[in-house]
């Protein structure tokens, strides 16, 4: 199903089956406008008024045909209910394994950043046919992330994290729109995604302006701002030990458990009062307003890295 | 009034128009007709001037990096056009001038309940609009009449908070004016004139009311929070003072979904007595019309998360408000069925009245569908912020609001100046609408799917052809809205005069002269049969 007028390119995994549900449900609306108008056209001529002083017979209505109406549009729009909710759940998670790649827009700019420390500026370069997870944040206010040759789109807003999947299928450059508007220059607001092939990615990884990694400019920043001073590896400090954390459950003060997600992990570093780990003292101080998005962004693939290090048992969290 | 001086003197007896000519008859008006034509200067003011902010921005959109002006300016024309259209045109339109004109006639009463809330809610409508405008004129706002958080609160540097005050006032000038119509047509219908004896008009009006009375107070609360923060930095909205902008949307759509039928509710109102008149037929299933205008007011309130799909709310909402917003679309199409089997074995002509109604019909049926990519999860994400949304809501505010709100000024016309317009004109201008229309906005459909976003100043240059159909269906279509508004001034002085009943319509309106004396009806009138009681003869009572 490719290749109609007025379709846009098809370069995901994802694309072909929400054009799909497109298609049904054009063919629904076409149904439909052609029934009612082809019934308005047939009525209008055939009970015409043929004379001035012209009383029809009055009909009250009829029950079978109320209930044949509204049962249909109703089957109907359960089936598309159904099928639309089917398809968005089961692109809701990114699948295991996806590539990570931090986004922040700005008015009026995408900054990307690779896990390898490539950064890039308005373009984001990856390989076809691997899945593609992106976590997304602005630094002022919202906007959002569109690919439309994908079909995704998710607003990144200030002060938290979304995020967006997708898996590529075709080689190519396709647009990245900003859909919320956002000021003054929303409309420059775009840009590129450029699908390589996987070997060409690999080139073009390497090659050029590859700074350190963010997982290694995220042990500078967690050295340099006194996080390493608490959190001490073997637990014994003031704040919990960061080891093997990150993606398990922690338990708090107020007996609640949350995951250790990006979400967590950022809410913990900006407000560290609002979730205190059970066994801790809410001392640490707040970092908001002292670390960029980047730089919080870096702090959190730092400490996912550490995440994956075996920890003892009962020293997880971090308050 | 030279035609009226050759007709004998029974053709101008004393009525609502001629009562008094002084400046202060109208100003100081308690009547509900006057009211009702203060109303219709007031929000044709409002058209014109959101219509011309639409022609310059259709006129900067022709080319890919923009014709005309700059993008902050850009930006500022359709917050502009949104802000004059939404607030001061449509949410006022049907309701302040027709049902301000009709409520009382149709129940049979001397007025509504408080005549006095009725002229206190123009002159709030008017300080509001005047203020907007003001801040128009100073600077203007550049928000998007969506005024989200933190851009509205935080970073915007334009006339925000003058904006938002200029809507709050006007939201008291709607909850007045959906007060006065609840209590009157509960307390004040005339004898015999049952319920479910109503004309449909007025249940669309019940409806449309109980969304004013209990929507309007949640926009109010809701900007009283965004100039809080923006004046004394109190954080409720943005992040940076600890407060969550997605507040702000979950709020503002609470009131503006519903707000969306306002607008269309009372023209399904509108379409249903043209309808029912010139086919001559009682509307097929009344009360299940009549119950679909409360469902809808219901169900409008819990389907506002549908605005926020990609927001990034939890997915399980976003399961709840698209089930919501399906069930939404079932009393609408139940709507659109019964009026369609009302023409059945009717007697149909097609004077324009008519013509405004089929159009509307045909519209809001595609307004309606395309709402189905919308409610859908999975396709919602694609076109959600795009040029899709756009034109869907078009379809259902002008197609469906506009198209209702003129045809009910075509079908009552003889009615509130007592003249009749010339018919072939206003065909011809139904029909020019009706094409420009479609033309305007339906490129605008298919610039969605191809992934162009709404308010883009410039746009990348694969989209120019669909762009330049669509500034070229404006062209049509702001000409099909001219001619109406030349010949409906032109026969205020030079029309024939109108008869009471020109249509041979059913209701207690068209049971009184035309244009009615200001007491409306000599004697309170009692009703004996149902609405819509086409198939009897009718004796006009005057």
């Amino acid at each position: 199903m490719q290749g109609f007028p007025f379709q846009p390119e098809q370069a995901s995994t994802i694309a072909r089956s929400v054009d799909y549900l497109y298609f049904f449900i054009t063919a629904v609306t076409l149904f439909f406008t052609g029934i009612i108008f082809a019934t308005i056209f047939y009525f209008m001529i055939r009970y015409r008024r043929r004379s001035p002083d012209e009383k029809p017979k009055a009909i009250e209505g009829s029950l079978p045909l109320e209930i044949m109406w509204t049962a249909i549009p109703t089957l109907i729009v359960a089936l598309i209910f159904v099928w639309g909710s089917t398809l968005y759940f089961r692109n809701a998670e990114p699948p295991r394994g996806s590539m990570e790649i931090f986004v922040t827009g700005k008015q009026w700019m995408w900054k990307i950043e690779h896990p390898e420390g490539q950064r890039e500026i308005n373009e984001l370069h990856v390989p076809v046919g691997r899945p593609v997870k992106l976590t997304m944040t602005s630094e002022d206010v919202i906007h959002d992330f569109f690919v439309p040759a994908f079909r995704v789109k998710k607003d990144v807003n200030p002060g938290r994290y979304t995020s967006l999947w997708f898996q590529p299928t075709k080689v190519g450059t396709f647009h990245l729109f900003c859909a919320q508007y956002c000021g003054a220059f929303h409309a420059g607001m775009i840009g590129s995604v450029i699908v390589m092939e996987p070997d060409e990615y690999e080139r073009w990884l390497s090659g050029g302006v590859a700074g350190e990694s963010m997982e290694a400019a995220g042990e500078k920043l967690f050295q340099a701002n006194g996080c390493i001073t608490c959190h001490l590896a073997d637990g014994k400090g003031p704040a919990p030990s960061l080891l093997g954390v990150y993606g398990q459950p922690v338990h708090l003060t107020d007996g609640q458990t949350v995951t250790a997600d990006d979400a967590y992990v950022r809410e913990s570093i900006l407000l560290p009062r609002a979730k205190i780990v059970a066994g801790y003292t809410p001392i640490m101080p707040s970092y908001q307003g002292q670390l960029t998005e980047e730089q919080i962004g870096n702090l959190i693939a730092y400490i996912r890295l550490l995440g994956k290090v075996q920890a003892k048992p009962q020293e997880e969290g971090k308050q | 009034m030279s035609t009226a001086t050759l007709e004998p003197r029974v053709h101008a007896p004393r009525n609502y128009l001629n009562a008094d000519y002084g400046w202060k008859s109208w100003l100081f008006t308690l009547d509900h007709k006057r009211i009702a034509l203060l109303y219709m200067v007031s929000v044709t003011f409002f058209f014109i001037i959101g219509g011309s902010f639409a022609v310059l921005m259709r006129i900067h959109l022709v080319e890919p990096q923009g014709a005309l002006v700059q993008p902050e300016t850009y930006n500022k024309l359709f917050t502009m056009h949104g802000i004059v259209m939404i607030f001061f045109f449509l949410i006022p339109s049907i309701p302040a001038v027709l049902g301000n004109f009709l409520v009382p006639l149709m129940v049979g009463a001397r007025d509504l309940a408080f005549p006095k809330l009725n002229l206190l809610s123009w002159y709030i409508y008017l300080v509001g609009g005047m203020f907007t405008l003001y801040a128009g004129l100073a600077g203007g706002v550049d928000t998007g009449w969506t005024f989200y958080t933190p851009y509205s609160s935080t970073y915007s540097n334009t006339q925000v908070t003058a904006v938002a005050i200029g809507v709050f006032i006007t939201g008291f000038s709607s909850i007045l004016t959906g007060l006065n119509f609840i209590v009157t047509i509960h307390k004040m219908r005339a004898p015999g004139l049952t319920w479910f004896r109503m004309p449909l008009f007025l249940w669309a009006m019940y409806a449309t009311s109980i969304i004013m009375v209990l929507g309007t107070p949640v926009l109010a609360i809701t900007i009283f929070l965004l100039a809080l923060e923006h004046l004394f930095h109190v954080g409720i909205f943005s992040p940076a003072l600890g407060g969550d902008p997605l507040l702000f949307q979950h709020l503002f759509w609470f009131y503006s979904h519903p707000a969306v039928y306002i607008m269309i509710l009372p023209a399904m109102g509108v379409v249903s007595e043209i309808i029912a008149c010139f086919a001559r037929k009682r509307i097929f299933g009344y009360k299940i019309v009549a119950f679909s205008s409360v469902a809808i007011a219901v169900l409008g309130f819990l389907v506002w998360g549908h605005h926020m799909f990609v927001t990034g709310q939890s997915i399980y909402e976003g399961l709840i408000f698209s089930l919501l917003s399906f069930l939404v679309a079932i009393p609408s199409a139940i709507k659109v069925f019964n009026w369609t089997s009302t023409l059945y074995k009717g007697s149909i002509s097609y004077d324009a009245p008519m013509l405004y109604a089929l159009g509307f019909i045909g519209l809001f049926t595609m307004g309606g569908l395309t709402g189905l990519f919308l409610a859908s999860l999975a396709t919602d994400v694609h076109l959600n912020g795009t040029y899709f949304i756009v034109a869907h809501f078009h379809y259902i505010m002008v197609g469906g609001a506009v198209m209702g709100y003129l045809g009910g000024i075509h079908f009552w016309w003889p009615k509130i100046s007592g003249r009749k317009y010339p018919n072939g004109w206003a065909a011809l201008a139904a029909a020019i609408i009706f094409v420009g229309f479609n033309l305007t906005f339906f490129p605008q459909f298919l610039l969605g799917y191809l992934g162009m976003p709404r308010r883009y100043a410039f746009y990348p240059a694969e989209f120019q052809v669909l762009n330049v159909m669509s500034s070229a269906g404006a062209t049509v279509l702001g000409v099909g809205y001219l001619i109406p508004l030349i010949y409906l001034m032109w026969s205020m002085r030079y029309g024939p005069v109108a008869e009471s009943n020109p249509w041979g319509a059913t209701g207690l309106e068209w049971k009184t002269p035309s244009p009615p004396p200001t007491e409306n009806f000599p004697e309170i009138p009692v009703v004996t049969e149902e609405a819509y009681a086409y198939a009897e003869e009718e004796a006009p009572l005057d």
